[in-house]
């Protein structure tokens, strides 16, 4: 029987593309030396730099963003994987999505068996399985400096992860579809040192500034993961941000996307 | 009796704002027969490919591979066709091979890579990425990656642009090859050698319209009164002065011929007979010019393409 006049048959070769395809992805992504330095190197480098130096607490970061007791990087630590959702699944798949779709491997692509939804999905999945990796090396290089996970923090953290994954995702490819591959490449480090600079990922803002990045991704993801792997809870607010966001992203992603 | 056409066009339109880039297409391709698109840049081609394959949808008219819609029935066409895209489609950080074999795994159906990629001295550059290829390299992988899924149907998109003449053979002896497993190919070109070369049927398009269609040999040996048209250039030692030309054109009406002149290069196109060669050469002669070169040629797709349009096809 062919898959054709059999669903599951169907379902499970498609099944299988999708993962060939996030395989390809995210091989490519570990491979890549400006990807690597992007997702592992700078976010090591921030939370090494952040949680030895004494920078957070000379600025008197440390005492808004938590208990003094506990050891900098469980205070850093949270901001970093949040860096981390954003350098992969925004600047790095923006830039990648964008030059792919300038030398027309995603037209490519969309003509054979994986179509246009498979690509989407592999992307997807390839992005998560780079996070992970991520993820595994920011924990262990926060474990060796003081930090212990605990229980009630992973279901919340991964839960925002997931969120944050799904905004920063859908607003990358909004960009690489929409603007030149030189553009997207400009615009995608740029707004990577923006969101670090001053857009809440690292550190809560107060005030005016405050009430503005919490409406934002950025804000609402380094908020969302500070609340999950301090206190160990979801933050509701900062949850629905980065859904409503997704969705927004989304459908402007579906309709003006450009696959060439 | 030809089989069955796997690729329909019918009536197919398309614009892209104000610019009409199809008016009113119809082509189709059969199993182990070639077709070429021949045409200048800009003329369709690469828009009727991305309809045929379901990356665009018409404004009006229907396409149709095996029987299904591109566009809404991609699952039934996909795994069946392959496609070497004009920008080549390679992703420019990874080798040949990598390239090659994730895209064997996205298709139900698969050929020896390795043999393949072999054949098409794809091995001899494996070990860089493709961003460091050079053009024709890059062609060939491209070339790999739309025949690498085993397609029943296959799209070839400038298939030997940038390539020297030896990767040229290889693609034609591959592509000919392709015809003989009964695979249906649908060549674009602007480069004539492909299309006479290889073509069963081709399809000349102009400004989103087929302006001639036929086989290569009956759009090149367009007949008068039943015999070939040939062409005769005559390279003169200098430009024909008025009275050489006035001579020229008369001797070209008497005959029925076709004359350009060019700079010092006469063409005549016609059932040129020996006759009219005796006669032509004799005038150039006597008014005190002098015949530097002269030959006597079938005429070629960029004839038929010149004369259709006026235009010269690159």
């Amino acid at each position: 029987m062919s898959p054709a006049a059999n669903p599951a048959a169907a379902t499970g070769a498609r099944i299988r593309r999708v993962l060939a395809q996030a395989r390809f992805e995210a091989l490519a992504t570990l491979r890549h030396g400006e990807q690597l330095l992007l997702s592992i190197l700078l976010p090591v480098i921030i939370l090494i730099g952040l949680s030895t130096t004494g920078l957070l607490d000379a600025r008197g970061l440390l005492d808004r963003m938590g208990d003094p007791a506990e050891a900098p990087v469980a205070l850093v630590l949270p901001g970093v994987l949040a860096v981390c959702v954003v350098s992969t699944a925004f600047t790095g798949q923006a830039i990648a999505t964008g030059f792919d779709r300038r030398y027309g491997v995603l037209r490519h692509l969309a003509t054979t068996p994986l179509g246009r939804s498979g690509l989407v999905q592999g992307k997807l999945l390839a992005v998560l399985a780079v996070l992970v990796v991520q993820t595994l090396v920011m924990g262990l290089v926060a474990a060796a400096l003081g930090w212990r996970p605990s229980l009630p923090m992973l279901l919340p953290g991964a839960l925002m992860l997931l969120l944050g994954t799904a905004a920063f995702l859908a607003l990358g490819l909004l960009v690489a579809g929409t603007l030149r591959a030189e553009a997207t490449l400009a615009g995608a480090n740029l707004l990577w040192v923006l969101f670090l600079a001053g857009g809440g990922l690292l550190v809560e803002h107060t005030g005016a500034w405050g009430a503005v990045t919490a409406a934002l991704p950025p804000g609402a993801l380094g908020q969302g993961m500070r609340a999950a792997l301090l206190e160990g809870r979801l933050d509701l607010a900062a949850a629905l941000v980065l859904v409503l966001w997704a969705a927004a992203a989304y459908l402007a992603t579906v309709r003006w996307f450009r696959w060439s | 009796m030809p089989s069955a056409a796997v690729l329909t066009l019918d009536g197919v339109h398309k614009s892209f704002g104000p610019v009409q880039a199809l008016a009113g297409i119809s082509l189709s391709a059969s199993p182990g027969s070639i077709l070429a698109l021949l045409g200048p840049n800009g003329a369709g081609k690469s828009t009727t490919i991305a309809l045929a394959v379901g990356l665009l949808r018409p404004d009006a008219g229907t396409v149709r591979a095996f029987g299904a819609d591109p566009v809404a029935q991609a699952a039934a066409t996909s795994p069946r066709t392959g496609v070497m895209l004009q920008d080549g489609g390679l992703p420019m950080g990874s080798r040949p091979m990598e390239v090659l074999r994730h895209l064997s795994r996205l298709y139900p159906r698969t050929r020896d890579i390795d043999e393949f990629a072999e054949r098409l001295g794809i091995t001899a550059f494996a070990g860089r990425t493709v961003r460091r290829l050079s053009g024709g390299e890059r062609q060939r992988v491209a070339l790999a990656a739309a025949l690498v899924g085993e397609p029943e149907l296959v799209f070839l998109d400038e298939p030997t642009a940038g390539m020297d003449p030896q990767a040229r053979l290889a693609v034609w002896e591959v592509v000919e090859e392709l015809r003989a497993r009964g695979t249906a190919i649908v060549l674009t070109t602007h480069t004539i050698d492909d299309a006479e070369r290889l073509a069963d049927d081709v399809v000349i398009v102009d400004h989103g319209t087929v302006i001639a269609r036929g086989t290569p040999g009956a759009l090149v040996g367009a007949e008068i009164h039943g015999e070939p048209v040939r062409r005769l250039r005559l390279e003169l030692a200098q430009r024909p002065e008025p009275v050489l030309q006035e001579a020229l054109e008369a001797l070209a009406a008497r005959h029925g011929h076709e004359l350009r002149i060019s700079g010092a290069t006469v063409t005549l196109t016609g059932k040129v007979s020996t006759t009219a060669v005796h006669e032509l050469t004799g005038a150039v002669i006597q008014h005190g010019s002098e015949v530097t070169a002269l030959a006597l040629e079938q005429r070629t797709l960029e004839d038929v393409f010149l004369d259709l349009t006026g235009r010269s096809l690159r």
